[in-house]
């Protein structure tokens, strides 16, 4: 029970990672890597969302009629994303207006409606909770990397606070300008990909 | 129990729809008086922004209390109607700092939409303008804020626009937009973009201020462009020129009264330069 427990915690945020692996989550990991800040809360969010919605929707499993499943974990999830951007609102108005419409496009992550249907259906509240945290925590850890990278070398700065001397940039240093834009994103996510299929050779297909 | 029965559905779902809507308008009305304060806030630090920008003594810094500076800084604030009169008044926040009164962005677009019936020739809707103006006296030199709020390449851009009492000379500018293209339109947020606004005028002209493609080559009444981003430039031209041109019955007026108080000035300096002289010829003739 416990080795399972475990297993379920660490699987996504590896060898499982919603991202890397199965692909999920690509749009707003685009979208809102340009810097830190606002990945960071970003992540905070999902890890928040995709944990109490499977947490819910696995307390609720046994009285879901099976024909309007899909809507009633819809409605959960959307209930959850709605609570949490207002509480952005109220309390990060900055970082709230930096994530914009993507706080609100969680719900349509594939990640949370997926671990939902895949995971909370059928398993108890305790490893569905585990499960969904684990999920989020594993998209976050990507947005986090790919911000890092975006951030320093698009704007010279982590957090907003200056890494990249004056000096470097009076010697003809200069940000670059396809960093901050979303394709660059996706190359940066191409790259970890790459490196996560070298070092687990189980993923390549052959 | 069967939990694929058509009444049991129907139950579920009503039940559900209904603890969900509970809940949201239980988190809604509870939270909105912490976001209404947000968007508050970020408004008075815009504005603020604007007018403090040409100041050597006040600065508007990441510390700074905004809601205290602005409650000392103001000296009034008002709404004015399409045809330059004062149209109602604006809390200034001066007896208590909670009280005070802005125009969020939100406001500014309704007068936007109202603009547009104006432009399809509904010109009667002139007097329904409800223009904000805030007045703050910086360095004993009184400041007036105007906003501006248009569409903008993929979202809403506004700003505001500080300019000495008369409406001609810009102190400040500051602007912000929702969603521009990072890195292109998003410049217009960006320092090195609205700080060129400072020292420039709005021109007598039709055309009051160009946001300039290919550089405004030190023209009063221009800045140039952000590069690589021409739409959102555009834009912004267009909604500076807007709003100043609605602004312009109010500022018109002002330049009245200051005219006419300088010419009755005049006046008074010559009747009494007159009976000065009187008098001097009378001392002659009694003489």
């Amino acid at each position: 029970m416990k080795d399972n427990l475990k297993e379920t915690l660490l699987q996504p945020i590896f060898k499982g990672n919603p991202i890397t692996v199965l692909v999920l989550g690509i749009c707003s990991s685009l979208a809102v890597t340009v810097q830190l800040k606002g990945a960071f809360v970003m992540a905070l969010s999902v890890i928040i969302v995709t944990g109490l919605s499977s947490l819910i929707v696995s307390l609720m499993r046994n009285s879901i009629p099976n024909r309007i499943r899909i809507i009633v974990q819809l409605v959960v999830v959307a209930m959850m994303v709605i609570l949490v951007d207002q509480v952005l609102k109220a309390f990060s108005y900055s970082v709230s207006k930096t994530l914009s419409v993507y706080i609100g496009l969680i719900i349509t992550n594939c990640i949370v409606m997926g671990r939902i249907e895949a995971f909370a259906l059928g398993n108890k509240p305790l490893p569905s909770l585990l499960d969904g945290l684990a999920n989020g925590a594993g998209y976050g850890m990507i947005l986090i990397i790919v911000a890092f990278f975006r951030e320093l070398l698009g704007s010279g700065t982590l957090f907003g606070f200056r890494i990249i001397p004056q000096a470097v940039y009076d010697a003809g240093y200069m940000n670059n300008g396809l960093m901050i834009l979303p394709p660059m994103a996706l190359i940066i996510l191409g790259c970890i990909i790459w490196i996560q299929r070298s070092i687990q050779k189980d993923l390549q297909e052959k | 129990m069967n939990t694929n029965g058509n009444t049991y559905t129907v139950i579920y779902s009503t039940v559900l729809v209904m603890v969900v809507a509970a809940v949201l308008a239980f988190a809604a009305s509870s939270l909105k008086p912490f976001q209404n304060e947000n968007v508050k806030k970020e408004t008075i630090t815009k504005v603020l922004m604007a007018a403090t920008a040409s100041s050597q003594s006040v600065a508007v810094t990441e510390d700074t209390d905004v809601m205290a500076l602005y409650a000392q800084k103001i000296e009034s604030a008002f709404f004015v109607d399409g045809n330059g009169k004062v149209a109602g008044q604006m809390n200034t926040g001066r007896d208590n700092i909670k009280d005070i009164q802005v125009a969020t962005t939100s406001d500014l677009k309704k007068q936007n939409d109202i603009f547009k019936q104006i432009e399809k020739g509904d010109s009667s809707l002139l007097e329904n303008l409800r223009l904000p103006v805030y007045i703050f006296d910086i360095d004993s030199q009184k400041v007036t804020v105007i906003p501006c709020y248009g569409a903008g390449l993929w979202g809403p851009i506004w700003g505001y626009i500080a300019v000495r009492e008369d409406g001609k000379e810009i102190l400040g500018a500051i602007f912000d937009h929702k969603g521009e293209t990072p890195g292109l339109g998003a410049k217009i947020a960006e320092e090195p973009f609205y700080s060129q606004f400072k020292g420039k005028v709005f021109s007598d002209g039709a055309k009051k201020f160009s946001v300039v493609k290919g550089g405004a080559k030190g023209a009063e009444d221009g800045v140039d462009a952000v590069s690589g981003a021409t739409i959102t430039s555009q834009a912004l031209d267009v909604t500076i020129n807007t709003w100043v041109r609605y602004y312009e019955p109010y500022f018109a007026g002002i330049r009245q009264a200051a005219a006419e108080a300088a010419q009755a000035l005049e006046a008074e300096a010559e009747t009494s330069e007159a009976e000065a002289s009187e008098e001097e010829t009378g001392v002659e003739a009694v003489k």
